[in-house]
């Protein structure tokens, strides 16, 4: 046998190259990474009543950035992980025109206060008991976060637990926007 | 603090430590010769790798049972709710847990090859432990990096989540352990190949070996298959039972290539060839049991299977690599010792059959693959997202299947080397005749699908070849043995190789009688129906009498009840639901049916009225799917033929 015959024998394993380089290339893509036909939208209309039995619309929150958060209290570990941050978001920008509103979704009325009372939450929170508001945001599990800009429009939106890096991205950019 | 998820954190992470030391140990040990000590002694990390393991596994069901929601795995599979067996099998209802499964059933598998062979095989053994262990020290990596079953939650939550509602059925009980026992199970051939390779000894001593462990676990990814499609029936309720989904082809695929080797060894045992080519076929089954596990865990395609989370994806990527790149290399370093021995002496020959059959498997196995990974491929040249369907891989399969089928028949029973037209005669002309007759007797009786036809006519002839042969078989037996039966008897036990073969092939075509007969056969009807109101469906009526409602134990349920008549008498009354668990955006369907031989009444609720005034109902006539289970059944006592002890004395 020649060298050079010799040497072709080791094509065989170079030849899983291109494959293993397919798969590899499937990381930077995500197959559920369909983008929410709501962006760019004016957000749908909702008034609900909260926890502590007050009322919250946001056609009365008009005007300023709205942050619109949906969550359940046996969905672990993202919205456990998540609650902490928005307190913490909730603190720093409350007197800077943002509103944030919890939208307790497919829960029930105790361990939904639990939740809340575990976490210390101050900004309104609000179960949607008809399921009505999460359908309308096309919530597909929790939780998802919404961020709506001056005008009332859905600008972005979030799948997954939010951190303090994600809530300020995005609520610096709709707040730096003109009013 | 000190508590279940550190404790099982140590027991993994330790198992991991024991495992790496004990693969490097034996590789040592095979190296360089005669150090028997080094053997000994990761033959002891061994034991204990499985030890830690099994405590993992206890400790994990131990914290399913308690409810100890300070273990983040815990809380995300079950709540207060799931009930007592559930909680059990929520071991393996996701990700971490079914890794430790897996984990835990190599182990088992490990301590099975030391016992049995590490006497025997002197020279392999070793190798086979190294490879073994490594695998092993694999999946406890996952364990401890990437996706850890035991992670504290803190603080402990009141409540879990629940487990998958869609795996609270008693499908979810055996069908993963069944799939990871055949995905498992092809690691001892491949530790066997490997070793093979890394000795030199490339000849048929570890095909030998390895003839029960390949059955074993081809058998277990068999039933696990059929198993699925059994839950995908009767939980899913859309009707079937296979949807071409990327992780149902991801146990195909090694199905495939597993199929392709376990006949193309036969040729190796009796012709001395195909040795290059056997070694290919165990290397890309257990890279494709990998891969299947990779879809599965990466989530770089979309899959009503996908648990994917983190970089579980990266690490068995790079795994797969190793593993690829490295058997590859092995085979490239060895190839002048793997040339073929034999030739083909003529295309009219066994060995042609099979080879045409490895072809078919293997043309199969690169549609599906092709197939599924095509999106990606799509989506990596043209940016365009893509998913491929049912239609692709019918178009593709189908006619390669139906080639399979006939080979089945042909294979068998076809003369090595070279056959004669007598041998043709002898064997093929009366089944050729009968699968003829059958295909024109159908086409009499108002059978109109040519695919359906030539499926039976196929099925017909194979169950002619085999029936032929055997009844050839105890006629001449008879002269020695007094009695139909004993003779009968006899032959199988004393050939239990070849008619448990035999058996596994009728098993298959019950399965393909199935196949072709749901697919080509069944009807269904959906449709809104009142109080009292009925729907006629192939001589069924099916009446809607009410809705009832009802709180389980951890979800609502919303109960139609159906009276059902067969040609005007009472039949059956069904009662198929809609569950709605607080955890899920979408209610569950609850199917309820009356399963049949030739055919089954299936009813699916859709929506309804809350005040029980109107509902909608999907009435499915499935015809023939009762096979496919019957066609398990069959394989499962082939199988078992197939492994039964040599009686025959080596001559």
């Amino acid at each position: 046998m020649s060298g050079a015959r010799r040497h072709l024998r080791w094509l065989i394993p170079v030849a899983v190259l291109p494959v293993l380089a397919l798969l590899a290339y499937g990381f930077r893509t995500n197959p559920r990474d369909i983008p929410s036909p709501l962006i760019g939208r004016p957000a749908a209309a909702f008034a609900l009543k909260t926890f502590d039995g007050s009322e919250v619309t946001l056609e009365a929150l008009r005007g300023r950035v709205v942050v619109v958060n949906f969550w359940a209290s046996w969905c672990y570990p993202a919205c456990y992980e998540e609650a902490p941050a928005l307190e913490r978001g909730w603190q720093t920008y409350k007197d800077r025109g943002v509103a944030l509103i919890g939208v307790n979704i497919q829960d029930k009325v105790e361990p939904a206060r639990r939740f809340l009372d575990q976490f210390r939450h101050t900004f309104p929170n609000a179960p949607d008991p008809a399921g009505r508001v999460s359908v309308d945001y096309g919530v597909y599990g929790v939780p998802e976060t919404f961020f709506i800009d001056r005008a009332g429009r859905v600008r972005a939106k979030h799948v997954g637990a939010v951190t303090d890096d994600i809530l300020k991205r995005h609520i610096d950019a709709l707040l730096a926007e003109p009013a | 603090m000190i508590g279940a998820p550190e404790i099982g954190f140590a027991l993994t992470a330790s198992a991991l430590a024991l495992a790496a030391y004990g693969s490097a140990a034996a590789a040592v040990s095979a190296a360089g010769h005669g150090r028997p000590a080094l053997r000994l002694s990761s033959e002891r990390a061994a034991v204990g790798v499985f030890v830690l393991i099994t405590c993992a596994m206890l400790l994990l069901v131990y914290a399913f049972l308690t409810f100890d929601f300070s273990v983040r795995y815990v809380a995300s599979n079950t709540n207060r709710g799931t009930p007592f067996y559930y909680r059990i099998t929520a071991l393996w209802g996701a990700l971490e847990g079914s890794i430790i499964l897996w984990a835990w059933m190599l182990a088992t598998y490990t301590l099975i090859v030391i016992g049995r062979y590490r006497r025997r095989q002197p020279e392999l053994y070793p190798w086979v432990l190294a490879v073994m262990l490594g695998v092993a020290a694999f999946f406890l990596l996952v364990m401890t990096v990437p996706a850890p079953p035991f992670v504290r939650l803190s603080p402990v939550p009141p409540d879990g989540r629940g487990l998958n509602p869609l795996l609270e059925d008693s499908g979810m009980i055996t069908h993963p352990v069944a799939l990871y026992l055949g995905f498992t199970g092809f690691t001892v051939p491949f530790a066997f190949a490997m070793a093979a390779l890394a000795t030199g000894r490339v000849g048929d001593e570890w095909i030998t070996i390895t003839r029960r462990w390949t059955i074993v676990a081809w058998y277990f990814l068999s039933l696990g298959l059929l198993i699925g499609g059994w839950w995908s029936y009767h939980v899913l309720g859309w009707g079937g039972y296979w949807a071409w989904d990327p992780v149902e082809n991801a146990a195909f695929m090694p199905w495939l290539t597993g199929t392709a080797f376990l006949h193309s060894v036969m040729i190796q045992e009796r012709r001395r060839m195909l040795k290059l080519w056997n070694l290919t076929l165990v290397i890309l089954t257990f890279g494709l049991t990998l891969f299947g596990t990779f879809l599965t865990r990466s989530g770089i395609l979309g899959s009503v299977h996908a648990f994917s989370q983190g970089s579980v994806g990266q690490f068995f990527l790079a795994f797969l690599a190793l593993v690829l790149l490295g058997s590859f290399s092995l085979i490239a370093w060895r190839f002048d010792r793997l040339r073929a021995q034999g030739d083909l002496d003529s295309v009219i020959s066994r060995e042609s059959a099979f080879l045409l059959n490895n072809v078919l498997l293997l043309a199969a196995a690169f549609t599906v693959f092709f197939g599924t990974v095509f999106p990606l491929l799509s989506e990596a040249a043209r940016g365009i997202k893509v998913s491929v369907g049912a239609p692709f891989f019918n178009l593709v399969n189908i006619p390669v299947f139906l080639g399979l089928l006939f080979l089945m028949g042909v294979g068998p029973l076809i003369a090595w080397r070279r056959a004669s037209l007598d041998n043709l005669k002898r064997n093929f002309l009366k089944p050729v005749i009968a699968g003829i007759v059958a295909a024109a007797v159908l086409r009499a009786v108002g059978i109109g699908n040519a695919l359906v036809l030539v499926c039976m006519a196929l099925v017909v002839f194979v169950t002619g070849t085999i029936l032929l042969d055997f009844w050839r078989a105890v006629r001449a037996r008879r002269r020695t043995t007094p009695g139909w039966l004993r003779a009968a008897g006899s032959l199988l036990v004393t050939q239990n190789r070849r008619y448990g073969g035999f058996v596994v092939h009728l098993g298959i075509l019950v399965v393909a009688l199935g196949v072709a007969g749901s697919q080509a056969w069944s009807v269904q009807t959906e449709t809104t129906l009142e109080r009292g109101q009925s729907v006629d469906l192939a001589g069924y009526t099916v009446r809607f009498d009410r809705l009832s409602a009802s709180e389980e134990s951890n979800h609502f349920k919303v109960t139609g009840r159906f009276s059902v008549d067969r040609d005007r008498h009472p039949l059956v009354v069904l009662a198929p639901a809609k569950k709605f668990y607080p955890q899920e955006q979408t209610p569950i369907a609850y199917v309820d049916y009356r399963l049949g031989l030739i055919e089954d009444l299936y009813l699916v609720l859709g929506d309804f009225a809350r005040d029980g005034s109107h509902a909608t109902v999907k009435v499915q006539v499935n015809r023939m799917v009762s096979w496919l289970w019957i066609g398990g059944l069959v394989l499962t006592l082939g199988t078992l033929l197939c492994i039964l002890p040599d009686r025959r004395r080596p001559a």
